[in-house]
């Protein structure tokens, strides 16, 4: 069986390897969660790409490009790696893009080298993903990118002991690695720090024991979705709030469509991030604007709108500089060091780890004429991956 | 060390009680009508919706959106019954049940799906039942406070209806022995009937009081119906007393290890399922059949 799909496979492949110039439509292949619990940053993903398209045209020179979209549901190795397979045999993609999980991210990595598709990762978030192949490019952030700030603050707002509670896996281990080392170099105490498994709805008995900890702070992270809205929830109505204890987070846990269910009880809460919605820049007014053109609610605009409509930027450039031609490493270098001022700020591709170099932006949530956002504070200028930076 | 436990206690005793008011329906088809209703997390879902629906598009209160999401539930479920479930009753084998039921979740999914969207629909909570309540040595949701006394309140009221009351003198009588019931003038199928509808809103009632602790999306309907399962079977079909045992019992073991141990997941719940289906192979409180 895999004997006989793998011939297909290279059969197709070495079609398409063959045969390119003839096509002039040229496909990209999205994988994102477009139903389930996550679907918002599905549909994120292609409003950010239409947009795009709107306002740059559906065609690179004489180049046609087509956008095909695949359903990776959930955190889904399996099904997410088969997806990319189809893409790349039946529908002859020329680009793999989207990918919100990490293990999903993960799954499709080891393909792209053998088929020659680069993969620009829009959302998953571990560093370690752009190692696993050269032809990995990333527009969105990692958690050492988000957290690394994060615990600069919480050491300038005087925090002494630090409770941490992130999702269990990867991007979380990251998050509390990061988080951990900085803020105990800086002279800070963990004293506590919890991993908490994907699918916990529940977070009473967590925040218990955090609240049994005597922490004065808590960091955390988990991916945005639903669960996000429950451990914020749970901190508020557990009474650690109330207490005194202070919430700090990655912005996965307060994106902007979360704000007004979290209600008037979030106010305050701090968070580090690439991209606020309400972030105050020529850029990112025209972007929300053709947000909206493309078919988007205001409310359900999120950062991964941005990064895939950096993403598609991405993809126009390496279809200019390969002329439409199944090229990865010219694509590849096309893109390498590549500056640009992105809709979050100015932003450019680290040459060397191919991951997005950008300003993260210290958030406060506020009430503005009725409307929940995340005020920006604070910058820190250009952050590289600090899990990934030789230093 | 002992306000520790307490406040464990309570967290599980409230958890306990969402897992009781949802599976107790189960248990009753199982135990009194002998149909293993694998839809029976779709219809808690559907109560959920119907809740969610009515507070935030209709902008009734929220007792009435109780009131209407069980009653619509029921009102969704009933041609099922008349059609499908009739059929079902003490008397198909369970491979037949189970692909019946299975397939009508899947439909429910698949409906939900497409007509609702993929995403979490909250149920918005009065500002009596949202926010913490202060009990002195810790604070707690006033939402759990509420469901716990949903939970008693229902046992209590179930209790009296299946043991104190003509309805469920009848409807131990045809359990026991069908013919002999039918032949004494009492019209079973009225009887069954009822207890499904029973059972149904007690599913959509669970769904709209658990909401805060077990969202509602459409893959609620097969996500969460191993644990309902595993509470029936823990307790013993059909046994009110059990599946409240079941209930908090789980939901300890869940919660404890969520408190001492938060990485291993639900490894302390199926451990304590395990235990006890080790020990008393019917359940807790369980008959044997």
């Amino acid at each position: 069986m895999s004997l006989r799909f793998g011939l297909v496979g290279a059969v197709a492949i070495a079609t398409a390897w063959i045969s390119p110039a003839q096509c002039d439509t040229i496909k990209v292949g999205i994988i994102g969660t477009m139903s389930g619990p996550y679907a918002l940053f599905g549909q994120n993903f292609k409003y950010g790409i239409d947009a795009w398209v709107a306002k740059h045209g559906s065609k690179v020179g004489d180049h046609q490009i087509e956008f095909v979209y695949r359903d990776e549901e959930s955190p889904n190795p399996a099904k997410s790696k088969s997806l990319a397979q189809e893409l790349i045999v039946k529908e002859k993609v020329q680009y793999i893009a989207g990918l919100y999980f990490t293990p999903d991210a993960l799954a499709v990595a080891p393909l792209l080298e053998e088929a020659k598709v680069p993969m620009i990762v829009m959302n998953a978030a571990t560093s370690a993903i752009v190692e696993k192949s050269p032809y990995i490019v990333r527009t969105s952030f990692t958690m050492w990118q988000n957290t690394v700030p994060a615990a600069k603050v919480a050491k300038a707002r005087a925090a002494k002991k630090v409770a941490i509670a992130v999702s269990d896996y990867g991007p979380g281990i990251d998050a509390e690695a990061a988080f951990k080392k900085t803020f105990e170099a800086d002279g800070g105490t963990i004293v506590q720090s919890v991993r908490m498994p994907l699918n916990t709805t529940d977070f009473g008995p967590i925040m218990q024991r955090i609240k049994d900890s005597g922490a004065d702070m808590i960091f955390t992270f988990l991916p945005a979705g639903p669960p996000t809205l429950g451990f914020v929830k749970a901190y508020i109505d557990n009474g650690l709030k109330a207490s005194g204890v202070k919430l700090l987070s990655t912005g996965d846990v307060v994106t902007e469509p979360d704000l007004p269910n979290i209600g008037d009880s979030g106010e305050g809460i701090l968070s580090t991030y690439h991209y606020a919605v309400s972030h105050d820049s020529p850029e990112n007014k025209t972007f929300l604007a053709d947000m909206v053109k493309a078919g988007a609610k205001p409310d359900d605009i999120t950062m991964a709108s941005v990064a895939a409509y950096d993403g598609a930027r991405l993809i126009y450039k390496m279809v200019e500089a390969t002329n439409g031609q199944k090229d990865p490493d010219k694509a590849l270098a096309a893109v390498k060091g590549m500056k640009w001022v992105s809709p979050r700020g100015p932003v450019s591709i680290d040459p060397d780890t191919r991951h997005i170099r950008q300003n993260v932006y210290l958030r406060e949530v506020v009430k503005q004429d009725g409307k929940f956002l995340n005020k920006e504070l604070q910058t820190f200028d250009a952050q590289p991956d600090w899990g990934l930076a030789k230093n | 060390m002992a306000w520790t436990a307490l406040s464990i206690g309570l967290d599980a005793l409230s958890y306990g009680m969402v897992l009781f008011i949802i599976s107790i329906g189960l248990s009753i088809m199982m135990g009194l009508m002998r149909v293993v209703n694998l839809a029976h997390g779709a219809f808690a879902m559907i109560g959920g919706y119907l809740a969610s629906f009515a507070l935030k598009s209709a902008g009734v209160g929220y007792p009435l959106a109780i009131v209407l999401a069980v009653l619509g539930t029921i009102a969704i479920a009933f041609p099922l019954e008349f059609l499908l479930y009739r059929r079902i009753y003490r008397k198909s084998d369970e491979l037949t049940q189970i692909l019946l039921t299975i397939g009508i979740a899947f439909v429910i999914i698949g409906v939900a799906n497409y007509i609702l969207g993929p995403t979490t629909k909250s149920i918005p909570l009065p500002s009596l039942l949202s926010g913490p309540v202060d009990l002195g040595f810790r604070m707690i949701p006033a939402h759990r406070i509420f469901v716990m006394i949903c939970g008693v309140c229902t046992a209590g009221l179930l209790w009296l209806l299946i043991d104190r009351t003509e309805f469920g003198i009848r409807l131990r009588a045809a359990v026991d022995n069908g013919d002999m019931a039918e032949s004494l003038g009492i019209k079973t199928q009225i009887l069954f009937s009822a207890t499904f509808a029973l059972a149904v809103g007690l599913a959509a009632f669970g769904g709209v009081v658990g909401a805060e602790l077990l969202p509602v999306e459409p893959f609620y309907a097969l996500r969460y119906m191993v644990t309902f399962l595993v509470v029936v079977s823990v307790g013993g079909a059909g046994s009110i007393p059990g599946a409240v045992a079941a209930s908090i019992l789980l939901g300890l073991a869940d919660t404890t290890g969520k408190y001492l141990a938060p990485e291993y997941g639900e490894f302390f719940f199926y451990l304590a399922v395990i235990l006890v289906v080790f020990l008393f192979p019917n359940g807790l409180l369980g008959r044997r059949h």
